[in-house]
């Protein structure tokens, strides 16, 4: 598809003017704007930074949730050739000096008192950063800033341009090529600073197109915006593909109403992380502990059938008419209630990706009728390389390449793709350009993977995090760190793990447990608690995460490949691991390197066999400010089994 | 979104006798304007218990006036005769400049006096929404029997005062909870519902009697600053009972110390803190 997302919006606005376009909850109800009334509000914006200055292929840094008016302010910037930049809006204020100073940053527009407040914070580190404009007024009535202005002060100056100049906006628009640059995701990286990935109109819309094609996406899809703009995944599904099907995207009121903004509106294509799917779960269970008996029995009994015959029949393998029957029945009094209380009653296409998700779980979903698939893609892809057909969806792969995509692996084991939806270059970064894209045009994912006989990918670890254990009686031994932490994170009492063990004799790991599970299973047991500290020492949690890291050695046991990377030792830290401190990207994805460091004495104290270490963590609250955390952390062996070979 | 229109430049700083050069500064900066309700010698007995014995203070306009005293020392006396609660037997209460013998309490409200409850009387089974939306009785209009059948006016009424109702959930916070009823609530976010119907009344004197009580450090934040917010955003003067001797120093412009019904102390948190009286009485000393 040969065109530019501000044409796109044209078109539409062209093709449907009263359609809607974007629709955001405020005041307790949904507001609608439509394709012609988006295209007005772009239009007065991008006069309106026009005449602030804005030049063609300079950058505008975006910063909020997702609000249709910064979403205009996107495709604004795009219409004059500039480039919109969209930054983590939990990110601390210093983390937003790299991208600003990097991109000589001129202006940044912003979504309310908090983004400003980090701005005007760390505005002497950006001399290049002159205008802030704010979408939310809230607070700011006293603000005497240089530079800063309400968003509306620049929608009434464009406006005002537009009238006196009426072809400005298409003139600019026309000028834009597919080549040309559409935007840069900043990918946090699990190692190392934060890099700048370059796209084009060409590769986020090709990849678009190829997804919209695979799952026949429609203008009559629904979706639910709530993801980080910044993310790219948010910006495939809710603005790239968004453009090409020119489907409705709805914002949800606040962060702490999307899960009642998601029953309301009943998106029809979705996507979360693996972690949503398991909270979702998580408080579907407990819900249901509280539930009468006979409710409990009904759920069981159904839940039951769903496993057995669920999965088959979103797989359409035929069924016995008795099992359809029983489904039916199942559907009505269990699972059609139960996908509405998720708010999946109309989902046609659920995606999760970024992490594994455990078989329970996947098979969980998919047995009660919700299509959920995997797939696989990152920030330098355009999120698009494979995705799993409707029909073949398992928990353990990851899809199939589609149109456009080559996979090939390498001899270590590491995954390259060439497709047209590349990352043109990480920004003003050439070293590390060359490093990832081969002259061949083949980019290195770093992932550690391979194809398996019926054609889906199959990932095992990040390559460089594969490893070998060295000395002990497993020497020689492949170490899967990802892998092992995935299958620890299925169990719902563990929210993340990091495990280890390359070079060593053998693997160890943290666990942090999930507050809402355990805190649950704990007062089920009459175990009382006051913190999440507290309740992380206590001896019968420290019980139930060895019953479940000796679960997960039992598992690999069973794997001639893996079975070295069993779990010998591990502690249950006191604090969560945080993206604000640093131990996770904004993705939440373990930095293996920095927590190694930091909790370098801990580790000293797992090899060493002491039976507990006291530590004291200094923690970085979300404005800014520090504090410590301490406690004395026991430490637990767990049993490991031998290797027994499973039956092929 | 304004629901009193705020007086947007400054007022000259008003005429303060014997207050020092910075206090004057302040109240200007602040846009603290000229006498908003003055009490003149109140006294107030139930049989033989004398709970206030001749207290005279005044509140200005903008201002967050604090009430502070030991327990028993009839702050809420205080609050419940300015709230047309109670008819003092002695003195007088003037709103704006002028003087009423006996109000009652609906007579105060439509003058633009609003207040919440220490105890939190709200209606524990009704929702959020429905809970602030009894804020807005006063600016109601039409009569029972049109709402009942709700057509027409009555229909325009609920959407205009549902839009306000929807601002102040907006402000305060509290989407995620506007259909949950408010017994089921943690008593941090009733007490922003109780604050919340009172700032339906669109009122001018906002009358807080222990807003902080029962809440942890956290709470007690979020409460501080939508204190704040409200005397900022509003322009609504704000008078405030309160036990939490930081918060009281931190928010108020101006304090008024009681002690067994006696007025024992009247000025700036500064000034206050240094007083002997109120040391002795309130604050304690070594023995």
């Amino acid at each position: 598809m040969q065109t530019t997302f501000p044409r796109l919006l044209l078109e539409h606005a062209a093709a449907r003017p009263a359609a809607p376009a974007l629709r955001e909850k405020e005041f307790g109800i949904w507001q609608t704007l439509s394709w012609s009334a988006l295209r007005g509000l772009v239009e007065s914006l991008a006069c309106g930074l026009a005449q602030a200055g804005l030049q063609r292929g300079q950058h505008l840094v975006v910063i909020g949730e997702n609000r249709p008016r910064l979403y205009a302010s996107m495709l604004a910037a795009q219409s004059l050739g500039a480039i919109p930049v969209p930054l983590y809006q939990d990110a601390a204020a210093g983390e937003f000096v790299f991208p600003i100073v990097n991109a000589d940053v001129p202006f940044a527009v912003v979504e309310d008192q908090e983004q400003v407040d980090k701005l005007l914070e760390v505005r002497g580190r950006c001399p290049t950063l002159t205008r802030i404009w704010f979408d939310d007024p809230r607070g700011l009535r006293n603000y005497r800033e240089p530079g800063l202005a309400p968003l509306d002060e620049l929608v009434e100056a464009g406006r005002a341009f537009a009238s006196s100049n009426p072809d400005f906006f298409r003139g600019e628009v026309a000028k834009a090529q597919p080549g040309d640059v559409a935007a840069m995701f900043f990918t946090s990286g699990t190692t190392g600073n934060a890099k700048g990935v370059v796209h084009s109109h060409e590769t986020l819309i090709d990849r678009a197109a190829a997804g919209a094609r695979f799952d026949k996406l429609s203008c009559d899809d629904e979706v639910l915006a709530y993801l980080p703009p910044a993310w790219i995944g948010q910006n495939i599904f809710s603005y790239a593909q968004w453009l090409v099907c020119g489907y409705v995207v709805n914002c949800p009121e606040s962060a702490s109403t999307v899960m009642l903004d998601l029953k309301e509106i009943g998106p029809t294509y979705y996507f979360a992380p693996p972690r949503v799917f398991e909270g979702l779960l998580t408080s579907v269970m407990i819900r249901m502990e509280d539930a009468a008996p006979i409710k409990r029995w009904l759920f069981d009994r159904c839940m039951a059938h769903a496993r057995r015959v669920g999965s088959a029949r979103m797989d359409g393998k035929p069924l016995s008419w008795l099992d359809r029957l029983g489904w039916a029945l199942g559907n009505l009094l269990i699972y059609s209630p139960l996908r509405n209380s998720l708010g999946f009653s109309r989902v046609r296409v659920a995606y999760t990706a970024g992490e594994a998700i455990g078989p329970d779980l996947f098979i969980f979903y998919r047995s009660l009728g919700i299509n959920l698939k995997q797939l696989y893609g990152s920030t330098e892809t355009a999120v698009f390389v494979c995705l799993q057909p409707d029909h073949e969806a398992r928990s353990d792969t990851v899809g199939v390449p589609i149109e456009g995509v080559e996979i090939r692996v390498t001899e270590s084991g590491e995954i390259l793709v060439r497709s047209p939806g590349l990352l043109k270059e990480y920004y003003r970064d050439a070293a590390a350009t060359a490093e990832v894209l081969t002259p061949e045009g083949w980019y290195k994912t770093g992932d550690a993977g391979f194809l398996d006989p019926a054609g889906h990918l199959k990932i095992i670890d990040r390559a460089k995090d594969v490893g070998r254990i060295v000395g002990g009686e497993n020497d020689g031994a492949l170490f899967a760190p990802r892998y092992v932490e995935n299958k620890l994170k299925f169990f719902p009492y563990v929210k993340e793990a990091v495990a280890f063990g390359d070079g060593r004799d053998r693997v160890c790991a943290f666990v942090n447990i999930d507050m809402e599970a355990v805190g649950n299973w704990a007062e089920k047991r009459n175990l009382a608690y006051s913190s999440y500290a507290d309740l992380s020492q206590k001896p019968p949690v420290l019980e139930l995460i060895r019953d479940c890291v000796e679960k997960v050695n039992a598992d690999l046991a069973g794997d001639d490949k893996l079975a070295g990377s069993q779990i010998s030792r591990f502690l249950v830290l006191h604090k969560e691991l945080d993206a604000d401190d640093g131990e996770l990207t904004r993705t939440r994805k373990v930095r293996r390197g920095f927590i190694s460091d930091r909790y370098a004495s801990l580790l000293e104290a797992l090899y060493a066999g002491e039976s507990h270490r006291y530590v004291e963590t200094e923690v970085k609250f979300e404005d800014g400010r520090t504090g410590r955390v301490a406690a004395d952390l026991k430490i637990v062996d767990a049993k490991t089994f031998p290797v027994t070979r499973r039956a092929a | 979104m304004s629901l009193v229109a705020a007086s947007t430049a400054a007022p000259a700083a008003p005429a303060v006798e014997g207050a020092p050069e910075a206090a004057v500064a302040t109240l200007a900066r602040r846009g603290i304007g000229e006498v908003v309700l003055e009490v003149k010698d109140i006294s107030l007995a139930f049989g033989g218990v004398k709970a206030l014995t001749d207290i005279s203070f005044d509140v200005r306009e903008h201002e967050i006036r604090a009430i502070i005293g030991p327990n028993g020392a009839g702050k809420s006396s205080m609050l419940n005769c300015i709230n047309g609660v109670y008819q003092p037997q002695k003195g007088s209460i003037s709103l704006r400049g002028r003087t009423f013998a006996h109000m009652n309490p609906r007579q105060v409200a439509e003058m633009g006096v609003a207040r919440t409850f220490q105890s939190l009387a709200l209606f524990k089974g009704m929702s959020v929404l429905d809970n602030i939306m009894a804020g807005r009785n006063l600016k109601m209009k039409t009569n029972l029997f049109q709402q009942a059948i709700r057509w027409g006016a009555a229909e325009r009424e609920e959407t205009a005062n549902r839009r306000v109702v929807e601002g102040i959930i907006d402000f305060l916070e509290i989407q995620a909870y506007r259909k949950t009823p408010v017994g089921k609530m943690p008593y941090g976010l009733q007490k922003r519902v109780d604050l919340g119907r009172a700032l339906a009344m669109e009122p001018q004197v906002l009358l807080l009697d222990e807003p902080m009580a029962g809440m942890n450090v956290e709470e007690k934040q979020d409460m501080s600053r939508f204190i704040l917010d409200v005397n900022d955003e509003f322009g609504t003067t704000i008078v405030l009972i309160e036990h939490d001797m930081s918060v009281v120093m931190d928010l108020s412009d101006r304090v008024v110390v009681l002690d067994y019904g006696k007025k024992i102390g009247d000025g700036t948190p500064a000034e206050v803190r240094h007083n002997p009286e109120v040391i002795r009485a309130y604050l304690g000393t070594a023995h």
